[in-house]
């Protein structure tokens, strides 16, 4: 049955590892240049208060080829499920029902269980595997740059948390794989059809994967809510509705509470009872000409007791989320795979 | 060595058709005592036929002593159709030659001839089954 | 020991039933035809006794097991499905590969000696050879894994005529030398006559007769005479099909006895003609709870 498996798949196993073997040359042909250019730019030596050697490093490899590098990729792991979804998924029982060799296939001596779970197994962690290996030598790759963007984003260079970013890292995308694969195959099975199914498999894999991290990701822990009140000396301006008596009073800018490495939610001025409504501006702060003090506008805000609310993940939450996130995948994707036994023993032809 | 053909036209059962065929190839000499007959799996293949029809023809041909199975070896002619029959042919040849002669003359067609002697022949041939 | 059991077997497409009330006992050791117009059922049928399809009422046993089961019996049971179905991308010498890597009792010097037999060149991908060669591997698969029966459902209907008797004639060795169980079907009488030794009519999703050809034909005949209400017959005779003209009758019945009647010429049936009178008979509508006739030999 192994052998079967690896006879009906070699193709496509073959063009996936000529993938990722051109993929890994060029990694390993870039990455000790990037390497150098770490070391030399001081920031590999640096242990504390790295934020501006960071900020240099990066600004030092915003040369166009290493940024490819990196955008490629991330573009490869995005859609790598994609690509195990529609080829290597949705024909797996597509194919066979619409030429009808499942009839030759499920009449050898081997129950049509036996012969999915094998297939299943064999192919869904080939799947991980290859979402596993891109994963590590992306991450091998790229760690100097992911340890100095979570110090600061600079030239496009995102902190991990950042969508993109995230799941082209660590874990998750072999999660995703698993989840790809299985959808492909459960689909097939439904379509029986290989191009329309590979095309559902498509589409449902985008929506997923464009759905996931806008709506799911940010509710699986509860974020950490952080609040300082604003004082007057750490007042540098403010955000205003517009211009007139009216106007409403938007933000307070009181400097940025420094959470290195972490996901902001939202980083905003409220009330001491937390209202987003900050009221008018107040008339010390109206009219204030290019050489007026803003002493009084800050002592006016001041003393309303505006609060700086920052809600956001920490850092140290990163494993977690890679965790569930890879947990949730795999769940659904073992749920989908137990729908397709189900299927294929109660379906039949 | 015989080999057999089928006429699926005829009508006739296709084991009665190798039971005929033997029989013929006996009665022509061009099957002798001691002489092999073709395997069943050899008949199977070559008439595409069940070979259970060729078993059925042979264990018939066994019963009628024309042939013999050797486990393993195959099945052989033992058996000869000249004698008796053969001399017995000649007088009923010449009767019939007479009868036919009588028909002709009684105005009776070759048509008529042939349903005639066909009918009869069948008729009898049924009732002669029934008292067996 | 049956070759396969049905009793009340049903199966349902949606609301239509492609085969209904089926009770069937084909016996083990025969080459049982299964015949009848296209949709009648039979593929259903077939599909049913391989477990590639589940029932819907009844129960159906081959071998005395339930279809599709376990390896055990998945081992028992050869299978060359309509169209003879073969992995185009793979090569002949995979199909053997897949085979012997797939049935523990495959037999591979079998399956050689047939792919040589065949002048098939095993580096020769699959979707490549001709129909013949196509149904030509795939019954070579279902051989060599040596099972103890082999269902074949319309294996010749895509074959040209010396494709097809090459088909049949390989299929009566292996019956021969293997002492096999066969059941196939088909539409076209013809293809059956030589070498099915039992038959079985389905029609309008039911079995019309079942039972043993040489059997069938003894107990079956034309009757020819002048006008008679069939009503007017003797009890043990069944008609199965009857024209009348405004002197004359023609019956097809069907009697365990002989005919003894002086007003009827009675002349023998073949299989062809036995088969049209049962499937017209279903086609008119003529169902009238008869009991399905099996005839034993």
């Amino acid at each position: 049955m192994i052998w079967l498996t690896w006879r009906q798949f070699r193709v496509q196993a073959v063009v996936t590892a000529a993938i990722l073997a051109v993929f890994g040359v060029l990694l390993l042909v870039t990455g000790p240049s990037l390497g150098g250019v770490y070391r030399t730019s001081g920031f590999a030596a640096c242990h504390s208060g790295c934020a501006q050697l960071a900020g240099n490093f990066l600004a030092q490899i915003g040369v166009p080829h290493y940024h490819l590098v990196y955008l490629f990729g991330a573009v490869l792991i995005i859609v790598l499920p994609a690509i195990i979804g529609l080829f290597w998924g949705a024909p797996l029982l597509a194919r066979e029902l619409e030429a009808g060799t499942f009839r030759l296939a499920w009449n050898q001596s081997v129950t049509r269980e036996r012969w999915l779970a094998v297939k299943l197994g064999v192919l869904g962690l080939a799947s991980m595997a290859a979402a596993g290996l891109l994963s590590l030598i992306l991450g091998w790759w790229a760690s100097p740059i992911d340890r100095a963007a979570g110090l600061g984003s600079v030239g496009g260079y995102e902190n991990r948390f950042f969508p993109v970013v995230f799941g082209t890292r660590g874990i998750a995308p072999l999660g995703y794989a698993a989840f790809a694969f299985v959808l492909g195959v459960l689909i097939g099975l439904l379509i029986r059809r290989t191009v329309p199914a590979m095309a559902v498999t498509l589409g449902l894999i985008a929506a997923v994967q464009i759905a996931f991290p806008l709506v799911v990701r940010p509710h699986l822990i509860t974020p950490v809510r952080h609040s300082i009140t604003i004082t007057a000396s750490a007042i540098q301006g403010m955000g205003v509705s517009g211009p007139g008596p009216d106007a409403q009073l938007r933000t307070v800018f009181a400097g940025t509470v420094n959470t290195p490495g972490a996901w902001v939610y939202s980083d905003a001025t409220v009330t001491a009872s937390g209202s987003p409504d900050l009221g008018t501006v107040p008339a010390a702060c109206q009219n204030i000409g290019p050489n007026g003090s803003f002493q009084p506008c800050q002592q006016a805000l001041a003393a309303r007791n505006f609060q700086q609310q920052l809600v956001y993940q920490p850092a140290s939450r990163y494993w977690t989320f890679q965790a569930l996130e890879f947990g949730i995948y795999l769940t659904v994707a073992i749920v989908l795979a137990w729908a397709s036994f189900w299927l294929l023993r109660r379906r039949l032809s | 060595m015989i080999e057999f053909h089928l006429d699926t036209r005829s009508g006739v059962a296709p084991y009665l058709q190798l039971i005929h065929q033997v029989r013929h190839a006996l009665r022509l000499d061009l099957l002798r005592e001691g002489e092999q007959l073709p395997t069943v799996k050899e008949v199977s293949a070559a008439l595409a036929i069940n070979p259970n029809t060729v078993l059925k023809a042979y264990r018939e041909l066994e019963y009628q002593q024309l042939v013999a199975a050797r486990p393993g070896r195959g099945t052989f002619v033992t058996g000869t159709l000249d004698g008796p029959l053969l001399a017995a042919q000649e007088p009923l040849r010449r009767e019939l030659v007479r009868w036919l002669g009588k028909a002709r003359r009684s105005g009776l067609d070759e048509e008529s001839i042939e349903a005639l002697f066909l009918a009869t022949f069948r008729s009898t041939a049924s009732s002669e089954e029934d008292i067996a | 020991m049956t070759a396969l059991h049905a009793s009340g077997l049903g199966k349902r497409y949606r609301q239509r039933w492609a085969l209904s009330d089926c009770s069937l006992q084909i016996p083990a050791g025969r080459v049982a035809g299964l015949v009848g117009p296209n949709g009648a059922g039979k593929s259903t049928l077939l599909n049913l006794a391989v477990g590639l399809l589940a029932p819907d009422a009844g129960t159906v046993t081959v071998l005395d097991g339930q279809p599709g089961s376990g390896p055990a019996q998945l081992a028992k049971v050869g299978f060359v499905a309509q169209d003879t179905p073969v992995y185009a991308g793979l090569s002949v010498a995979d199909h053997l590969r897949l085979g012997g890597h797939l049935n523990p009792g495959w037999d591979a010097a079998y399956a050689q000696r047939r792919i040589e037999h065949l002048s098939l060149d095993p580096a020769q991908k699959a979707g490549k050879l001709s129909g013949g060669q196509k149904a030509q591997l795939a019954l070579t698969l279902a051989l060599a894994k040596r099972p103890r029966l082999l269902i074949l459902d319309e294996p010749v209907a895509s074959l040209d005529p010396l494709a097809r008797r090459e088909f049949l004639s390989d299929l009566m060795a292996a019956v021969a030398e293997h002492e096999v169980s066969v059941i196939l079907s088909s539409h076209l009488v013809s293809d059956l006559e030589r070498v099915c030794d039992y038959l079985v009519v389905l029609a309008a999703s039911r079995v019309q007769i079942a039972g043993d050809v040489d059997a069938l034909i003894a107990s079956h005949h034309r009757l020819i005479g002048p006008r008679r209400d069939p009503a007017t017959l003797p009890s043990d005779q069944l008609v199965i099909q009857g024209s009348h003209t405004d002197r004359q009758s023609t019956l097809i019945v069907q009697t365990r006895h002989p005919v003894l009647d002086p007003a009827w010429t009675v002349e023998q049936l073949n299989l062809e003609d036995l088969v049209l009178a049962y499937m017209s008979q279903a086609a008119n509508g003529h169902d009238r709870a008869r009991p399905v006739l099996e005839v034993q030999r």
